[in-house]
């Protein structure tokens, strides 16, 4: 009976494939966490690292000493927690078109307005709502 | 003092050198002035270029006869040296009494099937690319000439409206990177111009000869975006584009690149 419990947590727990909740803006931020829980800094990290998951060095340069090879398309994301508020930070990522119409960044939080996207990440989108609060986490803490 | 005249000579020795670089006005980059010496020096040297094996190759298919009519390329064609020089410089173009423009290997493939009734040869298959090689090679150092008129400017628009779409997942065009972004730095490697000079070639990263269908597909999948069908006409709408943004730039054939 415990272990059925157990279970059933763990079900719940786990990522589901869902439609990405429609974040709330406020001025030039989404205020409030995609989950409703903070995110993980530590995790955060990695995912920024992680040139098939993140992609941010793809573009971006950052603290991030044990990644030799990154980008310098778009700026050093070295001091973007004490330029950017939580919330600035949090739109900028889910979907920067939203600030910039012509921006290049992709939005990690959105689904619509894109054109042949590929039928494996079709409907999808390039962060999980958990994954975009990790990032946040982590980019607040860059502060110099 | 002499860290001033150290600078004043850099800040000199750069001037002369970008006037020189600027010389005739080109401003285009290919990839090969992009790469390090040692590639450079392995593209350069005939026995070092690994894509001269597909070359010599290809010379040899060339020779050989093919199909139902047991013909070879050399059978109409004679010498590539005389035939095929200067050919690649105009592809993609519009084969007599077609209604769409076909690159080299659609031109070779054509052949095969229409006048040596053989086999088609499948996208990046050995011996396409070999052949393909091999008469691309007959234009190395020619300058790229693009022939046009209104059904290949249709294709050619077509082309530079695709290299100009958002598409994917990332939702980037050829442009952005290409255009708006070359030279700097993605993932710590410089984002060239994209100019087509050197195909098919030899990419250390495949290991192998490619053609450009091929590089243009990984940008695809980079951004994940759907890729077309290999058969596709827009991979030849781009390519047309792509030659004509690429116009007077010396062909390469057998290009390496990393």
């Amino acid at each position: 009976m415990r272990i059925l419990l157990v279970i059933a947590l763990l079900l719940t727990a786990c990522p589901v494939a869902a439609q990405p909740v429609t974040p709330q803006i406020v001025d030039d931020a989404i205020p409030a966490s995609l989950t409703g829980r903070p995110g993980d800094a530590a995790r955060g990290r990695a995912i920024v690292a992680n040139r098939s998951t993140g992609l941010c060095l793809l573009c971006h340069s950052g603290p991030i000493a044990e990644e030799r090879f990154q980008g310098d398309i778009a700026p050093s994301l070295a001091g973007a927690g004490s330029r950017w508020s939580e919330g600035q930070l949090r739109l900028r990522i889910v979907d920067g078109s939203r600030l910039n119409a012509d921006t290049i960044m992709p939005a990690y939080y959105r689904t619509g307005g894109l054109q042949r996207v590929a039928r494996a990440f079709e409907g999808k989108t390039i962060l999980s709502a958990a994954q975009v609060e990790d990032v946040v986490a982590y980019l607040v803490t860059l502060k110099d | 003092m002499s860290a001033r005249i150290l600078c004043l000579g850099l800040v000199l020795v750069f001037a002369a050198s970008y006037a020189m670089a600027q010389v005739g006005g080109e401003k285009r980059r290919s990839g090969y002035q992009d790469m390090g010496e040692a590639l450079q020096k392995m593209q350069d040297d005939d026995t070092a270029n690994p894509g001269m094996l597909f070359v010599q190759l290809g010379g040899q298919l060339w020779a050989k006869p093919a199909g139902a009519e047991n013909k070879s390329c050399a059978d109409c064609h004679g010498a590539a040296a005389n035939s095929m020089k200067g050919v690649a410089t105009r592809y993609p173009a519009i084969p007599h009494g077609a209604d769409r423009p076909v690159d080299l290997e659609g031109r070779i493939n054509l052949c095969r099937t229409e006048n040596q009734k053989a086999e088609r040869l499948p996208p990046e298959n050995r011996d396409l690319l070999a052949l393909e090689a091999y008469v691309a090679h007959q234009s190395r150092g020619m300058p790229i000439a693009p022939p046009y008129g209104p059904l290949l400017d249709a294709f050619r628009a077509q082309g530079e409206g695709i290299y100009r779409r958002r598409q994917g997942q990332l939702n980037l065009s050829c442009a952005i990177c290409h255009d708006d972004n070359a030279g700097k730095k993605l993932a710590g490697i410089a984002i060239p111009e994209a100019h087509p000079t050197g195909y098919p070639i030899y990419r250390l990263e495949w290991q192998t000869l490619g053609s450009l269908k091929r590089r243009l597909r990984n940008c695809l999948v980079g951004i994940r975006a759907e890729a077309w069908p290999l058969d596709a006409p827009e991979y030849v709408a781009l390519e047309l584009y792509l030659m004509e943004r690429a116009k007077g730039l010396p062909l390469e054939t057998p290009a390496v690149r990393p």
